[in-house]
């Protein structure tokens, strides 16, 4: 346990009947970063984040939320919490619903501060249940934000909103960090944790596969994406030495590679005629499927 | 816990004074209240179905059997009118809440403790305030049954702590049955419980084996307290009080243990 330590995971077990949903997770939370919480459905994400709010216990191993167990409520009361789907009272008018969750709060953030942080200044007083999906998210979000935490879980915060209230969430949610907040974030957006977290890890089959920087991350996958118009054939490129995979689509040729450019000295010789070439280092999504791709096989089978 | 978060945070960070937890409690209250005098699908069966058979049993076609008529059924209405709040208030919105989500955002928020219970037991007996004052006017404004304030009071008091047993009751099955099927499956404790209890005709008229079964149910027990307090019947009210409170003990710490473990 490190000087900084906010929330913490320790050798933790748990076991839903047959079926293993973390087997042995160590997962550390730092003062003020943005840990971004990665890995397909079923990796365990949903269960670590259960254990560290103290809604289920571990099997084996420690769950720790400010060095305390999770339920204690002194813990509780230096959190903020979004979680994925949570019906709120829709007869409640959105500014009750938040003087509400202030009040579980020692040192609430201003109720005028939070409606402008979180955007829904203009809906306080619109009953809840009128608003629509995006909308009640920001509500959600806002009552997480609202009790001034020194962590804040963010479980799939973003699903539902469109392009401008995600921009204004991500805005909000870095003005937080600013602020010496720590955010766990889940997210099926590879692109949000690229642009947000400070620190990414990949969870899969309830370990953890990956820990690092989002350049960490990236660089573990030493994969470049080509794409051109070309009609040589993707099966026969599959096959070349250093390509991992060849697809089509339509007239475009999609090549995954570790040795782009021998692989683009390959193709150029190969049709005169090929176009529009494009080469790219591999995002995070690509890495996020390379890493994940094992524990998805073997799920598979 | 290590020295260095402790110097990193506020000395007293997670603590909180007495009045705020005290304002925590009484702001839950006040929203479990409001949310649901605010949704007419939930107060309206709870004030019409008493109300209405009320009127019809037990003013209208009551003036035939005599004054007692009147004065009995407002005690039996009662109890009829006060389980509803208890069982649908309560079991309904926490079979509702457990399955939508927000029981278990509560859990992960510093909600001081039982405060979401405590929100809904107060809305609850709200409502049931509501039913009682609004028999009490029929039978009292229309059907001029002669009571004494002390009968008004007794019978007030009778529905506010009444209610109780049939929160347990409620929380009970809101936490063996999640989302839509609570609604049917209450229906079918609430209404046959009221039928078997005398609720709707005098036990006398029911068959004899469904009126030695009586005892069994918390509404029969509820209707004798309500009777004696309106000056009907003359047998002691205290084991009747005492079946109730434990009735509600047990369904309570049965609803707590199984809410611990399932959530």
């Amino acid at each position: 346990m490190t000087d900084a330590t906010v929330a913490r995971l320790a050798a933790v077990g748990k076991r839903y009947g047959p079926l293993t949903a973390l087997d042995g997770l160590d997962l550390v939370v730092r003062r003020g970063e943005l840990l971004a919480l990665l890995g397909p459905n079923g990796a365990g994400k949903s269960t670590s984040i259960g254990l560290l709010l103290g809604l289920i216990r571990p099997d084996a191993g420690r769950a720790e939320l400010f060095g305390l167990d999770p339920q204690r409520i002194e813990a509780r009361r230096r959190i903020g919490v979004m979680l994925q789907s949570s019906n709120l009272p829709f007869t409640l008018r959105v500014g009750e619903l938040l003087r509400l969750t202030m009040s579980y709060y020692p040192h609430p953030r201003g109720y005028d501060e939070t409606a402008a942080l979180a955007g829904i200044a203009d809906l306080l007083q619109r009953p809840y249940g009128k608003l629509s999906g995006g909308q009640q998210r920001r509500v959600q979000f806002a009552l997480a934000l609202c009790g001034r935490p020194e962590l804040l879980f963010l479980d799939e915060p973003t699903v539902g909103m469109d392009i401008e209230a995600r921009q204004k969430l991500w805005a909000a949610m870095r003005a937080l960090v600013a602020e010496g907040c720590a955010v766990v974030l889940t997210t099926h957006y590879l692109e949000e944790a690229e642009a947000l977290a400070q620190r990414v890890v990949v969870l899969g089959q309830g370990r953890v596969l990956s820990e690092g920087s989002v350049d960490d991350l990236r660089r573990r996958v030493a994969l470049t994406r080509i794409r051109c118009v070309s009609d040589l054939d993707a099966a026969a490129i599959a096959a070349w030495p250093g390509v991992a995979s060849a697809t089509r689509d339509g007239a475009h040729l999609s090549i995954a590679t570790a040795q782009a450019e021998m692989v683009v000295r390959r193709l150029l010789d190969g049709d005169p005629a090929l176009a529009e070439l494009e080469v790219q280092r591999a995002g995070l999504a690509e890495a996020f499927t390379e890493l994940t791709r094992d524990t998805t096989l073997q799920e598979a089978a | 816990m290590n020295a260095a978060i402790l110097s990193a945070a506020p000395a007293d960070a997670g603590r909180m004074p007495a009045g705020r937890v005290l304002g925590a409690y009484l702001a839950e209250a006040r929203s479990e209240c409001l949310r649901y005098l605010r949704a007419p699908g939930f107060m309206l069966p709870i004030l019409l179905f008493p109300g209405l058979f009320y009127l019809v049993f037990g003013i209208l076609m009551a003036k035939a059997n005599g004054a007692d008529a009147a004065r009995y059924l407002l005690a039996s209405y009662g109890v009829f009118g006060v389980m509803s709040p208890g069982l649908f208030g309560f079991g309904v919105s926490l079979a509702l809440e457990r399955d939508g989500g927000l029981l278990t955002l509560k859990r992960a928020l510093p909600m001081p403790p039982g405060a979401y219970l405590l929100g809904k037991m107060l809305m609850a007996m709200a409502a049931a305030a509501v039913v009682t004052l609004m028999l009490l006017a029929m039978a009292l404004g229309l059907a001029h049954v002669p009571l004494t304030v002390a009968q008004v009071a007794g019978l007030f008091a009778t529905s506010m702590l009444g209610v109780l047993p049939f929160c347990a009751l409620g929380m009970f099955v809101g936490t063996l049955i999640k989302g839509q099927g609570a609604p049917g499956m209450l229906q079918l404790v609430y209404l046959p419980m009221s039928f078997l209890s005398g609720l709707w005709f005098p036990l006398s008229m029911l068959p004899n084996a469904l009126q030695q079964i009586a005892p069994l149910w918390p509404s029969y027990h509820l209707d004798r307290v309500a009777l004696a307090t309106v000056g009907i019947g003359h047998e002691p009210v205290l084991p009747h009080v005492l079946v109730l409170a434990g009735f509600g003990v047990a369904f309570f710490v049965l609803a707590v243990r199984r809410l611990r473990r399932v959530g």
